[in-house]
């Protein structure tokens, strides 16, 4: 258990609205060991989003727990959480989520920032430098492209040298070869700092590139499999 | 915490709001900008009154009586040294012969050289010493247009006639108001004899003006030798010192209130900063849940919008009290009639300090409520598009925020009104004010959704549902347009009662006009002359003037020396001014006790009837020993009946009530009251009585009432002036308010001409929109200075009141009108563009 990157325990989220109670997670237990890939694939409404946020220590599950680094994030206050994340969390958005008021280069250097880290303009601009952005860094995000733009949230995502990385639909709001431009750079960058990966996905094509498939559907795991293994259902 | 990466941050992230975040904080300027000219104002009148403090007097120590000075009291005045001037000044009727002219002026008898500090202001200027010598008059300047006199001509008072040396403009120590009530009319003291007015019953002024050599201690003085020497007198002394405090306190409290009536321009301000601050966090969601995910703290976030937002406000409150500095240039003008020193306007580090603290503060308390939601940004926003309301529970630290904004205001209300009870009750004002308009807005937009009307047509319908879509402003622009609109219409309204009550007691059948200090043996000529003017005798009145000597067997001198008596001194040390008759008359009556009108012999007991506050003060009731002193005469009396006394008509009313059979043969003078109706009758009327018996005063009302207007409309101008701030506060909420919904209207309105909507029916949308929401604040507003006026009435004034509509209709159209057109002109700009170039303008 202490070996693993991110473990999720008999997690659970319900939603209450009135007297009505909608279950989008139901006891769901994931391991995931440092340095691999997985995808996170299922219909639309099943839950994806919502185990992604939990792992991550966006939100509260009902029941349940995530150890994530070791650490069990609801014992953590709101705070505390954001600590965890900054140290070993990174993100990539299907919608990109630059801040509009910075610019490209102060959107990377955001996560070392919040580290307390000085002079950190330089990484910053290395990293823009390989996702291929380094003369645009003083462009604000609504001067680029939406390709443009997640290629700066990529490097955002890798400037913390995160030991997981959170990825929800990254190339969902692109065209496909632009799409496909940004997979290579995920996971070229992902090899080079063998970052753990956490990718949702409905692009059965870009989930066969990881390592595992989780397929979740109504809150539940239905099926967990190895890429290149042949398919076994789950208990 | 990382206090310099959070400057970082929100220097980058203002980088493309700068020009918004300063329209928020242009709601400030008003406030601030008229908090700081009056502060600075009254800073520089207190240090003109310090150092002035001796020309306000004239003279290092005035001693006053209202009984000539005996001649060993002038001996011991004389052993005093220094320098010493005389005065004997009384209320009395001069006339202009040259047109017969008659007025109520104040004679002022002076010999010596008073003022010896400032000057009496004449023209020309060698009039006000030279008519010291020989029998001549020096005349207020406004008397003298109003009579059509000047100079060279003359004027008469009592049996002398004075050749007019000069005009008088400006007494040591009076301002242009006091001056207007009773205009003075200076003559030397060694005529005054003469004149014939001294055998008046009406008061007369003895004052003694010193000056000591430069190094005398006035006030050890008076401590030591003079006071001692004058307990048995009745006098009082005016020192330097003293009517520096005097004049410093009257003036203190109307800066106070002033500053008052700025700070509530500044709170509306602040209400505006609330709400503008309130849409632009909404607009920061999306940033501040990346920071969260990225792992920022809630309190990184919020720090980064209060760094700007408190920086915005310091700006504003510079700005602010920039401009404050150059409006107070304007207040000496402004207050030219009220001030007894002209001010000179210097800088006052004070005043400006205090602005910009006050401006920081309590626009950050205001921007703290919405922006304190910035905490409770869940990091889960960057992940869904929606923003789901998270547990709303119960923020505590925002309740902590709105104490310290009440306390903020209580405070600083206490500072500037200096009694407890005051603050209290203008805090408690200001939160009803604001809970009546949240109440009002609440309802009736409560009212429109759950009486929607559903048969009108689409254009009505969506105007109308836009007043309570997500985000609206509704609540802020009624708060701050209405209660706009409620200290403009109140303040029309009380200077409306405040005139109606004057023309009241002169109106239909009721007397208006008073003449008193009639002797004995004039009392039946003047009644002739009235009826000859075919005026009607209304009243007629005996006065005898008589002094307390002692309550329940102990001498007033004992009672002063017993430091447990409670009894007041005015009521032990005033001339009492008493009647007798029969009966009652209609506007007494009884409280307590029995009438006893006629004393049938000479050893019968006096039973007299009390009006009954005055029997508290005294401390006596029905049966108890009140003795008085009738020039010379000791009168034992018993306490009969108690009355109440309705002050409010113009009649003689007396404290003191004596029965017939005891009072005839004391020396005494005669009040006659009359009607007359038109202005040339009054003035003929008044001056055969002046010219037969210029020792006769007549107060006429109409005269009164037109100073009164004056000086009504100089006060309620001076308000006006400073409401405006309030208004214009308002209005440049609502501009700001209505640039900040661009963005939301820009998408509405797309949205709306994609769907095929003219631009006709957009523009016919949004001046319906403004004409609702116009309407709703101008009617709230209305609404609260009527139930102001009414209480203010009802309470305050004890009048009916009866609201103009008029005024109600135009403030209401107008304040409407200036809500449709300022927010018009934002949509003009938006439906002028095609839909996509402005969606594509910064998102
Ligand atoms: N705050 C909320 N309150 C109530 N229900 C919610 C809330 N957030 C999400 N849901 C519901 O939870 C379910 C799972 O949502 P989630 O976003 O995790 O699905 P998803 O698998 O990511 O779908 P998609 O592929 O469309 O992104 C959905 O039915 C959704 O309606
Ligand atoms: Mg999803």
């Amino acid at each position: 258990m202490t070996t693993s990157i991110l473990e999720t325990q008999a997690l659970t989220k319900i939603y209450r609205s009135g007297d009505k109670t909608l279950t989008v997670l139901d006891n769901v237990n994931v391991t995931i060991q440092p340095g691999d890939t997985c995808a996170i694939v299922g219909p639309s409404g099943s839950g994806k989003t919502t185990l992604l946020g939990l792992c991550a220590g966006l939100d509260r599950a009902s029941s349940g727990s995530v150890f994530l680094n070791g650490v069990r994030l609801d014992e953590l206050t709101e705070d505390q959480r954001a600590e965890v994340r900054n140290q070993y969390v990174g993100f990539i958005f299907q919608s990109f989520n630059l801040m509009p008021s910075l610019t490209a280069l102060e959107n990377v250097m955001v996560p070392l920032e919040l580290r307390g880290e000085k002079n950190v303009g330089k990484r910053a601009l290395a990293l823009l430098e390989k996702v291929g952005l380094a003369e645009r860094k003083n462009h604000y995000p609504a001067q680029l492209s939406g390709g443009e733009q997640q290629r700066v949230s990529i490097a955002r995502a890798f400037s913390n040298q995160p030991k997981i990385l959170f990825a929800d639909e990254p190339t969902g709001n692109l065209d496909e070869e632009t799409g496909s431009h940004i997979e290579k750079l995920i996971f070229d960058l992902n090899k080079e700092a063998s970052t753990t990966l956490v990718m949702v996905t409905h692009d059965m094509e870009l989930a066969h590139k990881t390592q595992r498939i989780i397929q979740i559907k109504g809150g539940k795991i239905v099926q967990e499999r190895l890429v290149n293994e042949s398919v076994s259902a789950r208990r | 915490m990382n206090y310099s990466w959070l400057l970082k941050m929100a220097w980058r992230d203002s980088r493309k709001n700068r020009s918004r975040l300063l329209l928020f904080m242009s709601s400030i300027v008003l406030g601030i900008a008229a908090l700081v000219a009056i502060n600075s104002f009254g800073d520089n009148m207190q240090q003109e009154i310090n150092s002035e403090a001796k020309k306000l007097l004239g003279a290092d120590l005035v001693i006053e009586s209202r009984q000539p000075f005996a001649p060993s009291v002038i001996d011991f005045f004389d052993s005093l040294g220094g320098e010493k001037s005389e005065e004997v000044s009384f209320a009395s009727m001069v006339l202009f012969p040259k047109n017969g002219g008659t007025r109520l002026v104040q004679v002022r008898a002076i010999s010596g050289d008073f003022p010896y500090y400032g000057e009496i202001e004449a023209t020309p200027q060698t009039a006000s010493t030279s008519f010291r010598q020989e029998q001549r008059a020096l005349v207020d300047r406004t008397l003298l247009l109003q009579y059509k006199a000047t100079p060279g001509d003359s004027v008469k008072i009592g049996n002398l006639t004075f050749p007019i040396e000069g005009s008088v403009s400006k007494v040591p120590g009076e301002s242009e108001l006091t001056m207007s009530v009773a205009p003075p009319v200076f003559i030397p003291l060694s005529y005054l004899e003469a004149t014939g007015l001294l055998q008046k019953g009406s008061r007369i002024n003895y004052k003694i003006y010193f000056k000591f050599p430069e190094n005398a201690n006035v006030d050890q003085l008076l401590e030591n030798t003079i006071e001692p020497r004058l307990t048995a007198e009745e006098v009082r002394y005016d020192t330097v010192s003293e009517r520096k405090r005097e004049i410093g306190e009257t003036y203190e409290n109307l800066t106070g209130f002033l500053n008052l009536v700025a700070f509530v321009a500044l709170l509306l301000g602040c209400i505006g900063v609330a709400s503008s601050v309130h849409i632009y966090i909404k607009e920061k969601v999306a940033s501040v849940a990346i920071l969260r995910c990225l792992g920022g703290k809630g309190n990184q976030g919020l720090g980064i919008y209060l760094i700007q937002i408190a920086a915005m406000g310091l700006i504003g409150s510079l700005l602010g009290t920039l401009l404050g500095v150059l409006v107070q240039f304007m207040l000496p003008e402004l207050f030219s009639g009220f001030l007894p020193v002209d001010v000179t306007i210097t800088l006052s580090w004070r005043a400006i300090a205090q602005g910009v603290l006050v401006g920081v503060i309590i626009s950050l308390l205001f921007a703290l409520l919405p922006l304190l939601a910035i905490r409770k940004i869940s990091p889960l926003t960057a992940l869904r598009a929606s923003f789901t309301h998270e547990h709303q529970s119960r923020d505590y630290i925002r309740m902590v925020v709105i104490g310290l904004i009440i306390l903020f205001v209580a405070g600083f209300s206490f500072l500037q009104l200096e009694e407890p009870e005051d603050a209290l009750f203008f805090t408690g004002g200001i939160l009803l004010a604001f809970l009546i308009l949240t109440g009002i807005s609440g309802l009736m937009i409560w009212l429109i959704r759950r009486y929607f009307p559903v048969g009108w047509s689409y254009i009505w319908r969506q105007s109308l549902s836009n007043l309570y879509r997500p985000n609206n402003q509704t609540l802020v622009l009624v708060i701050t347009i209405g209660l706009g609109t409620a200290l403009i219409t109140t303040l029309f309204f009380v200077q409306n009662l405040l005139l109606e009550k004057v023309a009241l007691t002169g109106r239909d059948n009721q007397p208006n006009m008073v003449l008193f200090d009639i002797q004995s043996e004039q009392k039946e000529a003047i009644a002739d002359i009235t009826r000859d003017f075919d005026l009607p005798v209304m009243q007629e009145v005996p006065i005898v003037t008589m002094r307390l000597e002692a309550i329940k067997g102990k001498s007033v001198n004992q009672i002063k020396e017993d430091t447990t008596s409670h009894i007041s001194r005015w009521v032990l040390n005033r001339e009492y001014r008493v009647t007798y008759r029969d009966s009652l008359i209609d506007s007494e009556t009884l409280v307590e006790g029995k009438w006893q009108g006629k004393v049938q012999s000479p050893q019968d007991s006096i039973f007299i009837s009390l009006e009954d506050d005055i029997a508290e003060s005294m401390g006596v009731g029905i049966g108890d020993q009140v003795t008085f002193n009738v020039q010379g005469a000791i009168m034992d009396t018993y306490v009969g009946s108690t009355r109440k006394i309705d002050w409010q008509r113009v009649q003689t009313n007396f404290l003191v009530l004596f029965p017939e059979g005891v009072l005839e043969r004391a020396p005494k003078f005669h009040v006659l009251i009359t009607r007359v109706d038109s202005a040339q009758v009054a003035a003929d009327y008044q001056q055969a009585v002046v010219q037969q018996f210029p020792n006769v005063s007549i107060i006429d009302l109409n005269l009164i009432l037109k100073t009164l207007n004056d000086i009504v409309s100089k006060i309620s101008f001076v308000i006006r002036f400073m409401a405006f701030f309030s208004i214009v506060t308002g209005i440049v909420v609502l501009i700001g308010s209505v640039i900040i919904s661009k963005y939301q209207r820009i998408q509405e309105s797309v949205l709306l001409r994609t769907i095929g909507a003219s631009r006709k029916q957009i523009l016919s949308i949004n001046a319906l929109e403004y004409f609702f929401l116009g309407s709703l604040a101008a009617l709230t507003g209305v609404f609260i200075a009527l139930l102001g006026s009414w209480g203010l009435a009802r309470f305050n004034f004890e009048t009916p009141f009866s609201p103009s509509f008029l005024p109600i209709l135009i403030s209401y159209l107008a304040i409407t009108l200036m809500t449709i057109v300022i927010g018009l002109s934002n949509t003009r700009s938006i439906v002028n563009n095609p839909p996509l170039e402005v969606l594509r303008k910064d998102t």
